[in-house]
């Protein structure tokens, strides 16, 4: 060492530490309690421009000090390493600086509130899934052209099965298991009451009120004597429609469940027709989605088909509009429906099945339960 | 049902494609293939084909068949189906042929019965093909005699039965049966018939009921020497009913009660024959063929029905292989498609429409009128190769209720209550103790089949179905739910139900005591905030109403006895209830085993929606200060705030625009009881002028004036 003393010269109101000597301990002590005061200092909510103006001030900054102390008067030998440590301290204010101004955590906090507890919010009410998609399917035919139409959930024979081409002890009857109001043994087959199995019924019940042309959307609830399991409820709601004018044709029928699947799952979706049998339609057909979650290449959920059957549909049997000029008339209605000029289509689906596909729902029986669980999975 | 596509083959040979296309074409076309299974090779390294698991619609029993099948294979192929082969070796002659009757009271329900006599027969296991099928098809194998009529059924789909001849007494008649008649069948078990249940019978006693089961008593056993084979025609609707009545649903009943083949009776019958006589015998005497012509005009001699190629394109549209003005539709195609299908077309002459009459084949009983040809043309064509068009849209009416339920809807939930659907029945108990809150009629819905016990009823209230949902949460340590659910309850009697709208709000949870209400109460007083913030979105008026009652919204203490008393009230709109709210009585909290308390409303949503929604008219916001006063007042229990406020506006001060309690306190232990602290807080201001002080004054000392003759006394 040379032997010279190294003083640092005194400052109006900021000090620096006194430098014992050049040689790399003493430079480490020295740089290091420099060091914890810058951390000290920045540890806690503190004003960033005062800390600037204190390290960094161009007249007594604590660093101008430090340089006009240590640096200038250091031997030759010492510069370098003083002017890497001094470096690296001048990197760690303004590291803090930058922090400080990145940040505006450090003024939160001043303010004293923890931001990470969750947020506070008086809940609304959550809207029913099923009742949801019910509303979506509905929206869609209304843009379509379609009005709302509903009946009732307690139908006589007439109505939900007879008018609609199902004759008494038919088999076809087999396939929808109804439950009946007591106490109907006595009174005409048609007159008898049950729970509708259906909602075709209210295509009837339009078509009886007014003539064509219509075009009738019916959501509603429907019941069946099945039993319960993971995928069948003996409560269930179907979406209805009816389109009936002059010259309705099968492509017709086509092209809008084409339109109604794609405004519901998204313009990549395809359809696909099959023939099928219900007895108010002729023909009738069967419909399916290329699968949602494939986009049809197969996966679990379309059980490896690409395909997601989805609605049943078909054009209006001529024995439909025949019952239903025959209830006009009954009723002094003049015929509205005669078949050389008018036709139409109709078609049904089930909305459980369908909200179960869009949100992966396992069991039917979540949607009867009001279990908030559930329920709340859909706020 | 099952079908083995190398069995299916040999009917339409030559078809080009692999089992799994034809399982698609087939499926596109209707006949829908619901699995295929690869059934490997044989020991000498043939292949099995597939096995076709079957979804066939109940209208198309000709295709619940390999032969059924085949004819659609080979329509969508446009290749031959091969005939079937009915020769049989050459009968023994007979003197006397044996006696079959069909008898009057039975000619409306058996159209035709075919028997022939086999002789000499030998009863042993079935080999060759039937055995192969059986095995592929995991079909049990009993006995030539028996699987040969299996076999049949398997092939083209008609019952047939063998008879052991020698246990049949004189001769066959058939006929319905005698009321309380015994007859012990096939699976084991005596039944007793009906009058309207047929029989094939011989001259002493019932041998089999007709197109459901056989008889034990005339069954092939390996002692059987003579049999007599029957094929028939059946009416559908007797099969059913007997079928139904006796719980039977066997593969005979399921073809005869959808529509048999009235021209497959020979048919068939000689098809079993054959395979019987494979093992030994020999036929004795001809076919004995009774037919019912009555019937026989009504299925296989049906009159020719007209089809219009018009029609045809008119029904169904545009398609994609359509020209410019010329439909792919054509009667070319049209020919092709329902010849193939069994129908005969002969083209109607001098028509400018082509129009042709078709016969139509006896096997589809479903083809009757002209849309059900155009449809088996669609169908055969192929759906998804018609257009996809659009028909014009008309202007949409907007549902008379849609707007209310909407707007009761969407309050709901933004109170924070939850949309829910619970079960449409009730048991008896529930229908006892719970009404509608303003039921049309009265009288409980029973259903003739009900679920359950616990769901005899139509539900006559959405309370109880609420209740469930709110225990369902309780239950699985949800502790805190609000809920409501708007749906139908039934009222009224077997011949005429109501339906009515009704809501019901479901409410449970730990709630904090507010300045004006304990914390016990609150919940009470949340619901009837919830019932006023509905009935708000309606214009309630002495017009709406009806009536010239008062047009208010009241409250009662009233309230159904499930709810409990004290805790609960009646909500009134003109005098007449609308709602009800309150703790469920403890009596029902007990038996659903709830450990704590849960508040449930119900709304007559009919009463609520034959009222305008309210339209707001707003009023100027005045430009000078409201200024405020608050009072503190003690008062006597007795008196209720419906009273202090009515003794204010009674002073009919119009600068008063706001009266509300802030707080109220009660303090048992200051030697208080019976009396509490209230803090009355008066909002005044006028919208044409800065209010004075000395008006000020004279209002408040009027208004301490009238609270202090309700017996309150001012805290200073």
């Amino acid at each position: 060492m040379t032997g010279r003393s190294a003083r640092p010269k005194a400052t109006m109101n900021e000090t620096i530490p006194q430098l014992s000597s050049y040689d790399e301990t003493s430079l480490d002590a020295a740089f290091a309690t420099l060091g914890a005061e810058v951390r000290d200092e920045t540890s806690t909510p503190h004003d960033a421009e005062a800390f600037r103006l204190r390290w960094l001030g161009r007249k007594q900054g604590r660093l101008k000090l430090v340089s006009d102390a240590w640096l200038k008067s250091a031997p030759a030998e010492a510069r370098k390493p003083l002017g890497m440590r001094f470096n690296q301290l001048k990197q760690q204010i303004e590291a803090a600086l930058a922090g400080a101004t990145a940040t505006p955590l450090a003024s939160a906090k001043k303010a004293g509130i923890d931001i990470t507890l969750p947020g506070a919010v008086r809940a609304s009410g959550i809207q029913h899934p099923l009742l949801k998609t019910m509303n979506e399917i509905v929206a869609v035919f209304h843009h379509l052209g379609y009005s709302t139409a509903l009946g009732p959930q307690v139908e006589s024979d007439f109505y939900n099965f007879e008018a609609l081409n199902f004759p008494p002890n038919h088999p076809a009857r087999d396939t929808q298991d109804t439950l009946v109001v007591a106490g109907q043994q006595s009174r005409p087959s048609r007159d008898r009451l049950l729970m509708r199995t259906h909602t075709s019924p209210v295509q009837i019940r339009t078509m009886v009120a007014q003539a064509a042309p219509v075009r009738i959307v019916v959501p509603g609830k429907v019941h069946r004597n099945d039993a319960a399991d993971a995928t069948h409820s003996p409560v269930f709601h179907q979406v209805e429609g009816l389109c009936v004018d002059t010259n309705i044709t099968f492509s017709d029928l086509k092209g809008t469940l084409d339109h109604a699947m794609k405004a519901l799952f998204g313009s990549g979706v395809k359809t696909r027709f099959f023939p099928s049998f219900f007895p108010f339609t002729e023909p009738s057909a069967d419909v399916q989605i290329s699968c949602i979650f494939c986009a049809g290449k197969g996966c679990r959920k379309c059980k490896q088909s690409g395909w997601i059957e989805l609605l049943g549909c078909g054009m209006v049997d001529p024995a439909v509009f025949a019952s239903v000029d025959q209830q006009r008339e009954a009723q002094g209605l003049p015929r509205a429906y005669g078949t050389a000029k008018i036709s139409g289509f109709a078609f049904g689906m089930g909305v459980e099945r369908i909200a179960m596909i869009q949100h992966g729902i396992s069991d039917i029986g979540h949607f009867y339960s009001g279990d908030m669980r559930f329920l709340e999975q859909f706020a | 049902m099952n079908i083995l596509s190398n069995w299916l083959r040999t009917y339409v040979p030559g078809i080009a494609v692999d089992d799994l296309q034809l399982a698609e074409d087939l499926t596109l076309r209707g006949i829908a293939v619901e699995g295929v299974h690869d059934l490997g090779s044989d020991t000498e390294g043939k292949p099995n084909g597939h096995l076709f698991e079957m979804d066939i619609t109940t209208n198309r029993v000709d295709a619940m068949n390999h032969y059924g099948i085949a004819r659609e294979a080979a329509t969508i192929y446009n290749l031959p189906l091969v005939p079937f082969d009915t020769a049989l070796p050459a009968a023994q002659s007979v003197a006397q042929p044996f006696s079959v009757e069909i008898a009057d009271d039975a000619k409306n329900v058996c159209g035709r019965f075919t028997a022939r006599v086999l002789r000499g027969v030998t009863i042993a296991p079935s080999n060759g093909l039937v055995a192969e099928y059986f095995a592929l098809l995991g079909l049990k194998a009993i006995s030539n005699a028996v699987d040969a009529s299996n076999f049949v059924l398997q092939g083209m789909g008609h019952p047939t039965h063998a008879f052991d001849l020698d246990k049949i007494d004189g001769g066959i008649l058939v006929r319905l049966a005698r009321k309380g008649e015994k007859l012990r069948l096939l699976d084991g078990t005596e039944r007793t018939l009906e009058a309207d249940d047929l029989v094939i019978a011989d001259h002493s006693k019932a041998l089999s009921l007709a197109g459901v089961m056989g008889g034990w008593d005339s069954m092939i056993t390996p002692e059987t020497k003579n049999i007599l084979v029957e094929a028939a025609w059946f009416d559908p609707a007797s099969i059913r009913r007997s079928s139904r009545r006796h719980g039977l649903h066997t593969d005979a009943s399921h073809r005869y009660e959808r529509g048999a083949d009235f021209n497959a009776c020979p048919v068939a019958n000689a098809r079993v024959s054959k395979l019987i006589l494979q093992s030994g015998g020999t036929p004795e005497g001809e076919l004995i063929d009774r037919i019912v012509p009555a019937i026989a005009a009504r299925t296989a001699d049906r009159s020719p029905i007209a089809l219009s190629i018009h029609q045809v394109q008119r029904h169904l549209g545009t398609t994609l292989d359509d020209q410019p003005k010329q439909s792919a539709l054509t009667a070319e195609i049209v020919r092709q498609y329902l010849t193939a299908l069994g129908c005969e077309l002969t083209a109607h002459a001098n028509s400018a429409d082509a129009t042709f009459a078709v016969k139509l084949p006896s096997w589809r009983l479903d083809l009757e009128r002209e849309i059900d040809l155009i449809e088996e043309v669609a169908r055969v064509y192929g759906y998804n190769r018609f257009a996809n068009t659009l028909p014009t849209a008309l202007p949409v009416m907007a549902h008379p209720l849609a707007a209310a339920e909407a707007a009761v809807r969407t309050r709901l939930l933004a109170l924070g209550y939850s949309e829910a659907i619970s079960s449409s029945f009730a048991s008896e108990a529930d229908g006892a103790t719970f009404r509608a809150v303003c039921p049309t009629a009265s009288g409980a819905i029973a259903l003739e089949n009900p679920l359950s016990d616990e769901a005899r009823l139509l539900r006559p209230s959405l309370a109880p179905g609420m209740l469930a949902m709110l225990a369902h949460n309780l239950n699985r340590d949800v502790r805190e739910a609000r809920l409501f659910e708007q749906g139908s309850v039934f009222t009224g009697s077997q011949e005429l139900v109501v339906e009515s709208h009704s809501l019901s709000l479901g409410l449970a949870g730990e709630m904090a005591a507010t300045s004006l209400h304990s914390a016990k109460d609150v919940a009470i007083f949340e619901l009837k905030g919830v019932v006023e913030s509905l009935l708000s979105l309606f214009a309630a008026s002495p017009e709406t109403l009806g009536r010239s009652a008062a047009a208010g919204l009241t409250f009662s203490n009233d309230a159904p006895a499930w709810l409990e008393a004290g805790r609960s009230a009646t909500a009134l709109l003109g005098g007449v209830p609308i709602a009800c709210f309150g703790e469920l009585a403890a009596t029902q909290r007990e038996a659903r085993k709830l450990r704590q308390p849960v508040y449930l409303a119900e709304m007559d949503l009919d009463a609520l929606y034959r009222l305008p929604l309210r339209r707001a008219t707003a009023r100027e916001i005045s430009r000078f200060q409201a200024v405020e006063r608050d009072f503190s007042f003690t008062f006597a229990d007795a008196v209720e705030w419906r009273c202090i406020a009515e003794a204010i506006h009674a002073l009919g001060i119009a600068e008063l625009t706001r009266l509300a309690p802030v707080e109220i306190f009660r303090d048992a232990k200051a030697g208080s009881a019976g009396s509490y602290a209230l803090l009355l807080r008066c909002v005044f201001q006028s919208n044409l002028r800065t209010l004075r002080e000395d008006e000020l004054n004279d209002w408040s000392a009027r208004l301490i004036a009238a609270l202090t003759a309700l017996g309150g006394s001012i805290r200073r």
